[in-house]
């Protein structure tokens, strides 16, 4: 078994609060992470693929395949973006890591099919690292 | 239980197919395809899996895997240009994918022979690409 891992950085702000609860539920909930301007991070993001490697390239992914379809589906995305105010998934949705990741594999999925199609999406696992203390995984 | 022990070394490669033409190495490869060569820190993680013996409560003595590391792959690897130097890299493209899986095959058996067994090779290529390979 095979599995290859590329690392990003990218850096974005956000606010955690949600517009269904008062501003006092949000500080109790989010503390900090709800002060009103927002906040932001240095994310790294680990995605994994499977599978074994191609015999005559050596090759469980083209590299620059894999850096383009990261780009497209995520970095452009989310790099230096506010993610609560320019990304249209959290209009509603509380920009926590845990939701980010989900919405992560959300976009990686559909780019994978946008530029691989008919090719099964090798995705073996995610990480994504808020700082260098928080971490979750999918 | 599974215990890792982590080494470096440091070797330089090209990772390119000579039948193919540069765009279409480019497209594979990127800049490692460049004839050159360029040089990483590799880290490796080498994990091991094995019952812990009741009298000196080890899976293997540390120092004795250290020692199958040293001899079986960085005395190979270290300070070494792939392509040139360590078969089978003059005629397999030493992808990071390729080099965890010549590590695999260097470590199981000297490994096996203590009477652990290998679980998996974690190999950083550097701080944006590692490879897991567990055979």
């Amino acid at each position: 078994m095979t599995t290859l891992t590329r690392r990003y950085r990218f850096s974005a702000s956000h606010r955690l609060c949600s517009d269904m609860l008062s501003e006092e539920r949000n500080r109790e909930i989010f503390g900090k992470c709800a002060n009103p301007f927002g906040h932001g991070h240095d994310y790294f993001l680990e995605v994994s693929v499977a599978g074994e490697p191609d015999q005559l390239t050596g090759l469980t992914l083209e590299r620059p395949a894999f850096d383009r379809w990261v780009e497209e589906s995520v970095l452009g995305r989310v790099d230096h973006v506010h993610l609560n105010a320019e990304v249209p998934e959290f209009r509603d949705l509380v920009p926590t890591s845990e939701n980010l990741l989900a919405v992560i594999d959300a976009w990686l999925r559909a780019g994978w099919a946008r530029r691989f199609p008919g090719r099964e999406a090798p995705l073996a696992g995610l990480r994504l690292e808020e700082t260098p203390r928080n971490s979750f995984r999918l | 239980m599974l215990i890792t022990r982590k080494a470096e070394f440091s070797a330089s490669h090209v990772c390119a197919d000579p039948r193919l033409s540069p765009d279409e190495n480019e497209r594979l490869y990127g800049k490692e395809s460049r004839p050159h060569g360029h040089g990483h820190n590799y880290v490796l993680e080498v994990t091991l899996r094995g019952e812990v013996d009741p009298v000196h409560g080890m899976i293997l003595d540390l120092k004795a895997l250290k020692e199958i590391i040293r001899e079986h792959v960085l005395d190979v690897y270290d300070h070494r240009f792939l392509n040139r130097e360590v078969p089978p890299f003059d005629t397999v493209v030493p992808t990071a994918e390729n080099v965890a899986r010549d590590i695999w095959r260097r470590l199981a058996a000297p490994v096996e022979a203590t009477g652990s067994a290998l679980h998996s090779v974690r190999l950083h290529e550097s701080d944006e690409l590692f490879v897991d390979y567990s055979g």
